[in-house]
C-alpha cells in the first residue's frame, strides 16, 4: 500500500485496454461562474468575529507596511521593493490560513504575506534591501525563501507536500504565484505534478492584471485562470481578492481539502497592484489614472470597514489599536533600516558548499587580504 | 592522493550500469529518505535500465515514474530536500536535462547559499552524457561545463566501473548537490568492483597509469580512448601517464599539478567542444600552477566547436587516437 496507489489504470468502460477516454467528468472542477464575495453579502454574517478582527488588524498594519517599505526604498534604504498595496487581502489571507506545520512558498511581492506569518520585517526584507539573500530561517517558521525566477517555487511546494505527504504528516504547501508566473512552463509542470501526485498543495494566483506593464489579455487568453485547474484534474476557485473574508473562506476549504487527501486547488484571487511593479517602473505608461482610481473604490481596507461597521463588528477601539500597531510597525521599520546594516564580506564563502573547495578557500584568502589591505589604507 | 592503477581483487565483475544500480539500491537499503525518481524508472528501470528492480523493491513511494518534465522532477526534488530527503533524479539523456538548468542553476546550485546554509540540498542529479552510441540528435551531448561554471555544484564523472559504484554511492551521501555524469558509451563495459570498499571522497583524481613522457588529462568517456592512445604511443617512443578527474568540481589542484610537474608536459581530452570548455579551465589552470615546470604549452584535444553530429559523423568529431597523438607530437619535444 502506498499513498501513490491512486494512479493505477482504471479500466473505462467500452473502450480498449489502457485507452485514454476522460477519466474525470470537468464539471465539478469548474471555477464559480463569478468571483466569490463576502463582503457586502448576507454570508458574512455567518463569519466569527474574531476571525474577521484579526483580518481587518492584519490589512491595516500591512498597509502600512507596505507604505513604509517603499518610503524606505524611495530613501534608498531598500535597494527595490514590489509592494504589495491593493493586494493585502490576499497577503493577510494567505498568512493566516495556514496553521504551523504547513509550509508558505511565497514569491518576490509577498514579503507581507511572510511577515503576517511571523517572520521579522528586517528578516523578511534583507532581499529587497540588499544585505542578504534570504534573512530569515525557513524552517523557524515553515516559510520558503522570496522566490524570485517567475514560478519556479510552484515545483518546490509540490514536492515539499509530497515528501510531507508521504511521511505521514497532513502539512499543506501553499504556493503564492502572480498572473504573470502563470504563463511559465514551471506553473504548468507544477500544477501537472501536484494533481498525478495528489499533494497536499493549494496554488494561490494573485492575478493583480498587469504582469510589469503587459496586461493579462495579452497573458492568456483562458476564461479564468482558474479554469487552467480542470486541464490538471482539479478544482478552480474564482474569488475576489480584495475580499479578505472571502479570499480566506475560499483558501481555507482548499487547505482542508488538501490536508484531507483531497489533492491540490487553484485559486485566482482577482485583485490590483494599486502601486507601480517596483519602484522602478512607471505604470502610467501603460494604464490609465481612472483604472486605478477605479480599484482604489474597491480597495481591501475600505470594503472591509465598511462591511464591518455595517455589522457592528469594527468599532472605534480596534481601528485606533490597529492603527497604533501599524505606526509603531512604521516607526520600528524606520528606526531599523535607517541604521547601517551588518555586513561581513568574508560570508560570501561561507555557504556556497557545505565545505569550502580549496579552490574558494583560496579565493577566500584573496579576499582577506584585500580586506586587510583596505583596512590599511582606511584605518 | 592517487589511486592504484586497478584495484585489489575485487569482489565481483559487474557492467557499470550493474554497478550504478547496485549504488542505488545500497543508497536506498541503507537510508530511508533517499528517494529516487524520474522517467520510465519504474517498471522499466529507466531507458538504460540503471534503476532496474527499484520500484518492484522499494515502492513506487521511493523509486518514482513522474510525468515527462524535467524542471518538475528536479523542482520537485528541491521542495523533497526542503523537508529532509535525500532525492536522486535521475535525467533520460544529457540534453533532455536542459529544461532543468533553471531549477538546477537557480535554486539547487543556490538554496544553500541564499539561505544562509539552512537549506542543503542533497541531491544527486544522475545524467547519461557524451556520444559514441549511435544516438541520434540530442541524445549524445557533453554537457559538463555548463555544470562545471556554475557554483554550487559538485560535477562528478566515473570512468570505472569501481568509481560508478563509489562515486555514486559518495554522491548520494554528499549533503551537497551533485550533477553525476554517467559515460553512457560506457554502461555495458565489465570490470571488477567491491561494494565493500570504503567509499572515497569526491574531488580526487586518479593515475590510471603512470608515465615518464607527458600526462593526459582526461574523464569520462575519454579515459579508455587516453589509455589507448597511451598504449599506441609506446610504438612512437613516448610513455603517457593517464590522469583521470573523476570529479570536475571540486577540482584537484593538487593531484594534477604534482603530476604535470613531474612531467612537464600535458594534454586535456575531453568530448566536448574546446571554446570554453573545461579544459580551456584545466590549461588555463595548470600554466598558471605549473609554468615554470612547463616545457610545452598544455594542449587541449577536444571535439569541434559544432552541434553533436549525426551518428554515422560522430567519429570525426569525437577526440580519437590518432588526434591524441598528433598533440602528443606537437609538445616541443624538440626543444
Amino acid at each position: 500500500m502506498t499513498v501513490l496507489d491512486h494512479r493505477h489504470h482504471t479500466a473505462v468502460p467500452g473502450w480498449l485496454p489502457g485507452a485514454t477516454a476522460p477519466r474525470t467528468d470537468p464539471a465539478p472542477l469548474l471555477p464559480d461562474p463569478a468571483p466569490v464575495r463576502v463582503l457586502g453579502t448576507p454570508a458574512l454574517e455567518k463569519y466569527d468575529p474574531v476571525l474577521l478582527r484579526e483580518l481587518y488588524r492584519r490589512l491595516v498594519v500591512g498597509r502600512r507596511y507596505n507604505q513604509q517599505a517603499t518610503t524606505l526604498t524611495k530613501q534608498g534604504r531598500l535597494a527595490v521593493y514590489p509592494a504589495s498595496t491593493g493586494q493585502e487581502a490576499c497577503q493577510v489571507a494567505a498568512a493566516l490560513v495556514l496553521e504551523e506545520r504547513d509550509w508558505l512558498f511565497p514569491s518576490y511581492r509577498d514579503t507581507l504575506a511572510v511577515v503576517s506569518r511571523g517572520v521579522d520585517p528586517l528578516e523578511a526584507l534583507t532581499l529587497l534591501r540588499g544585505n542578504a539573500h534570504t534573512g530569515y530561517d525557513p524552517r523557524a517558521t515553515r516559510t520558503a525563501p522570496l522566490c524570485t525566477p517567475l514560478a519556479t517555487q510552484g515545483p518546490h511546494a509540490v514536492g515539499l507536500a509530497h515528501a510531507a505527504r508521504l511521511s505521514g504528516e497532513p502539512a499543506v504547501a501553499l504556493a503564492m504565484l502572480g498572473d504573470g508566473g502563470t504563463s511559465e512552463g514551471d506553473f504548468h509542470e507544477a500544477l501537472n505534478f501536484a494533481a498525478v501526485l495528489q499533494a497536499p498543495v493549494v496554488f494561490l494566483v494573485q492575478n493583480n492584471g498587469y504582469a510589469i506593464s503587459v496586461p493579462l489579455s495579452a497573458q492568456s487568453a483562458a476564461p479564468t485562470l482558474a479554469h487552467k485547474a480542470v486541464g490538471y484534474g482539479m478544482p478552480g476557485r474564482l474569488v475576489d481578492g480584495n475580499d479578505a473574508p472571502a479570499v480566506h473562506a475560499v483558501l481555507a476549504e482548499a487547505v482542508e481539502r488538501a490536508r484531507t487527501g483531497g489533492g491540490p486547488t487553484l485559486v485566482e484571487a482577482l485583485t490590483y497592484r494599486v502601486e507601480a511593479h517596483t519602484n522602478a517602473d512607471d505604470a502610467t505608461r501603460y494604464r490609465t489614472g481612472a483604472e486605478v482610481e477605479a480599484w482604489r473604490e474597491h480597495d481591501p481596507i475600505l470594503l472591509m470597514e465598511r462591511a464591518l461597521r455595517e455589522l457592528r463588528v469594527l468599532d472605534d477601539e480596534l481601528v485606533r489599536d490597529a492603527a497604533e500597531e501599524a505606526e509603531a510597525l512604521a516607526a520600528r521599520m524606520r528606526a531599523e533600516f535607517h541604521a547601517e546594516p551588518e555586513l561581513d564580506p568574508m560570508s560570501l564563502f561561507a555557504h556556497v558548499y557545505a565545505e569550502p573547495t580549496p579552490q574558494l578557500r583560496e579565493q577566500a584568502a584573496q579576499l582577506a587580504e584585500e580586506l586587510a589591505a583596505e583596512a590599511e589604507v582606511q584605518p | 592522493m592517487t589511486t592504484a592503477v586497478s584495484p585489489a581483487a575485487p569482489a565481483r565483475t559487474a557492467s557499470m550500469a550493474q554497478a550504478l544500480n547496485t549504488a542505488l539500491r545500497d543508497a536506498m537499503r541503507e537510508d530511508p529518505t533517499v528517494h529516487m525518481l524520474g522517467e520510465d524508472v519504474g517498471a522499466l528501470g529507466g531507458v538504460f535500465r540503471i534503476t532496474d528492480g527499484l520500484t518492484a523493491e522499494f515502492g513506487p513511494d521511493r523509486c518514482l515514474d513522474t510525468p515527462l518534465a524535467e524542471a518538475g522532477i528536479l523542482g520537485t526534488a528541491v521542495g523533497m530536500a526542503m523537508y529532509g530527503l535525500r532525492p536522486v533524479v535521475e535525467m533520460q539523456f544529457d540534453a533532455f536535462a536542459y529544461p532543468a538548468l533553471e531549477q538546477l542553476f537557480s535554486h539547487v546550485a543556490k538554496m544553500r547559499n541564499r539561505t544562509a546554509g539552512r537549506l542543503p540540498m542533497p541531491i544527486t542529479v544522475r545524467i547519461p552524457y557524451g556520444g559514441g552510441i549511435g544516438g541520434v540528435e540530442h541524445h549524445s551531448d557533453a554537457s559538463e561545463a555548463y555544470y562545471a561554471s556554475t557554483p554550487g555544484l559538485h560535477v562528478v564523472t566515473p570512468a570505472t566501473v569501481a568509481d560508478a559504484y563509489g562515486l555514486l554511492r559518495a554522491s548520494i551521501a554528499s549533503d551537497d548537490p551533485v550533477v553525476f555524469l554517467e559515460p553512457k558509451r560506457m554502461y555495458w563495459g565489465k570490470d571488477g568492483f567491491d561494494p565493500a570498499a570504503p567509499v572515497e571522497p569526491i574531488g580526487r583524481a586518479a593515475l590510471r597509469r603512470t608515465g615518464t613522457s607527458a600526462v593526459l588529462i582526461t574523464y569520462g568517456p575519454s579515459l579508455p580512448v587516453c589509455l589507448e592512445a597511451a598504449e599506441v604511443a609506446k610504438a612512437e617512443g613516448w610513455d603517457l601517464a593517464v590522469l583521470d578527474l573523476r570529479t570536475l568540481v571540486p577540482f584537484d589542484d593538487e593531484t594534477v599539478c604534482r603530476v604535470v610537474r613531474s612531467l612537464g608536459r600535458a594534454v586535456v581530452v575531453h568530448e566536448a567542444g574546446g571554446f570554453g570548455g573545461t579544459g580551456a579551465e584545466i590549461a588555463a589552470r595548470v600554466t598558471e600552477r605549473c609554468f615554470h615546470h612547463l616545457a610545452a604549452p598544455v594542449l587541449r584535444v577536444t571535439g569541434f566547436d559544432i552541434p553533436y553530429p549525426p551518428p554515422m559523423l560522430e567519429h570525426h568529431h569525437l577526440p580519437g587516437v590518432d588526434r591524441i597523438l598528433d598533440a602528443v607530437a606537437r609538445l616541443q619535444w624538440e626543444d
